[in-house]
């Protein structure tokens, strides 16, 4: 038979032997000594990275959470700011209007009570000088009839005007 | 499922006949084209007389991807500077024990050597007990009609090159392996670094693109073996590669070497095959008049599995190494120095070829291997 004479083909049984023998001491310490740590090694390696990702994930949507929620709390923050404000700038607008009208009321109470007494004060000094004008007038007037009334002629020339004017009806 | 196992049973067919016509239409082509060269650097051709010359290129390169006792680095002869490997015989008398050197000088079985009592003659570089009488070319050696030697051989375990170069290859897996565990026992939860990160993407792709899709939830159990059988059968492809010392062996183009492989795939099938495993092999799903053609079948498909893994990857191997060995002759037998202009640019070409050949073939003997595995351990077989 061809196959069996060519030597190609003709397994040796000493390589056969030597070559079993040595291949399963190699399975054997490569399993024991290379292979288990490495395929274990790489297993826990891949699980800590799928841990890793998986709490990365979970923090990324904790983060997401607290970001969302603090946002939350700044727009009830800014809200509620608005509303204080809003209530302060109401007061003081309250306040500030209360203050005028009363301001307006005192004032015009003031302006009223200084009229009254400019007018009273008007009164009383257009009182005096017509007193005062009264009595000046009396004294000229005095002074001018007994200037006038110094002189007989002229006493005379009035007491004849004074006649002459009256008519005897 | 039923595919596969056509497509398995025709590769392997495909690998069978290729196998058969590399070893038949190759030393025809060249016994053909050879022609007396003096320059061809091959032990035979220098002294081999007259009529003799014509087997001188198949019979280089065949011996050139042969075990072998030495370790041969250049020249020949009285010339050759090799490594002689120790020889072990077991025989009638005991162990024998000695160098290949020490009777390396007739390698065509005319000098009878007495190692234990026993009488050796060293026929091509194998050692066989000699005969009686030389026959009438002076060799101690007897022939039958077929031109075959019958005389008896001692059962020889000698640490030959590929015994050598199989040690030399568990020895670099080995201290490859362990460090880069060791490197992962130190480095907990760091990155990979160095020879880490160059082999973790490797065991990544055993696992993730061989064992898983192979095996499924059972991968785990079987990652060792798996992962063993690609670096091993990967690296000794590459070191096949390497034209001088601590490579060109051709220990996975020896079939000695891929038969163990595949016989390991065939017991780890047969002792993982579970119930609906063998049930698949003698209750199959046909009408029951079809038993007696398909249990037969189905027992064949049992050994043509390993039997196709064995010769797919010998052959592979092989046939490249042939294929490289053949264009670098083309220039001895061409007779001219030119010839290498053409055909050194093709040998490096088939090399680089052959470096993507290692690499398939240990994916493939691995797949193949989970694959089987796989059906061996399916739960439900899918119809």
């Amino acid at each position: 038979m061809l196959l069996a004479l060519n030597p190609l083909v003709s397994p040796d049984p000493g390589l056969l032997i030597w070559s079993t023998v040595a291949f399963l001491i190699l399975f054997f310490l490569l399993s024991k000594y290379a292979w288990k740590p490495i395929i274990k090694a790489l297993d826990e390696r891949e699980r800590s990275i799928e841990d890793a990702l998986a709490k990365a994930e979970m923090a990324k949507n904790e983060m997401a959470k607290l970001t969302n929620e603090n946002e939350q709390l700044l727009k009830q923050a800014r809200i509620e700011r608005d509303l204080i404000l809003k209530e302060a700038k109401e007061l003081k607008d309250q306040i500030v209007s209360d203050a005028k009208s009363a301001a307006q009321t005192e004032g015009a109470k003031m302006i009223e009570k200084a009229r009254i007494e400019i007018d009273n004060q008007k009164l009383a000094a257009m009182a005096e000088v017509k007193s005062q004008v009264a009595s000046l007038s009396v004294q000229i007037a005095e002074k001018i009839l007994r200037k006038q009334f110094e002189d007989q002629n002229k006493q005379d020339a009035l007491v004849s005007d004074l006649l002459k004017e009256v008519k005897l009806n | 499922m039923d595919l596969r196992h056509l497509f398995n049973l025709k590769k392997s067919a495909v690998a069978l006949i290729s196998a058969v016509l590399i070893l038949i239409a190759f030393p025809k082509v060249f016994s053909q084209q050879a022609i007396p060269v003096d320059s061809i650097p091959s032990t035979e051709i220098k002294h081999t007389a007259g009529g003799e010359e014509k087997e001188s290129i198949s019979q280089t390169i065949l011996h050139h991807i042969a075990d072998s006792h030495e370790w041969l680095f250049w020249g020949h002869d009285d010339h050759k500077v090799s490594l002689p490997l120790p020889v072990i015989l077991v025989t009638n008398n005991g162990l024998v024990t000695f160098l290949y050197n020490k009777h390396d000088k007739d390698e065509h079985g005319k000098t009878v050597f007495i190692e234990n009592g026993l009488r050796f003659v060293n026929y091509h570089g194998k050692f066989l007990y000699a005969s009686e009488n030389p026959n009438e070319h002076g060799e101690y050696i007897e022939f039958d009609q077929s031109n075959s030697v019958v005389n008896a051989l001692p059962f020889d375990i000698s640490i030959t090159k590929n015994v050598v170069s199989l040690f030399i290859s568990i020895i670099i897996l080995l201290i490859v392996f362990i460090s880069v565990a060791k490197a992962y026992r130190i480095r907990v939860g760091k990155a990979p670094k160095g020879l880490q990160s160059v082999l973790e993407p490797i065991i990544l792709f055993v696992r993730d693109d061989i064992a898983r899709p192979q095996l499924g939830y059972r991968y785990a159990a079987f990652m060792p073996y798996l992962l063993t059988v690609f670096f091993f059968v990967w690296l000794n492809n590459l070191m096949g590669l390497i034209p001088f010392f601590p490579g060109g062996a051709n220990l996975t183009g020896n079939i000695a070497v891929t038969m163990m492989l595949a016989l390991c795939t065939f017991v780890l099938t047969t002792i993982n095959g579970n119930k609906n495993y063998w049930g698949h092999v003698f209750t199959p799903h046909v009408p029951w008049w079809l038993y007696p053609l398909m249990i037969p079948v189905e027992i064949i498909g049992l050994f043509t599995k390993p039997i196709a893994l064995m010769i797919r990857l010998f052959a592979n191997i092989t046939a490249g190494h042939i294929l490289i060995l053949s264009l670098i002759s083309l220039i001895f037998i061409l007779k001219n120095v030119f010839v290498a202009g053409i055909a050194i640019p093709f040998v490096i070409f088939i090399s680089v070829i052959e470096l993507v050949v290692g690499f398939i073939q240990a994916f493939i003997f691995t797949i193949l291997s989970a694959l089987f595995i796989g059906m061996a351990v399916e739960e439900h077989a899918e119809h």
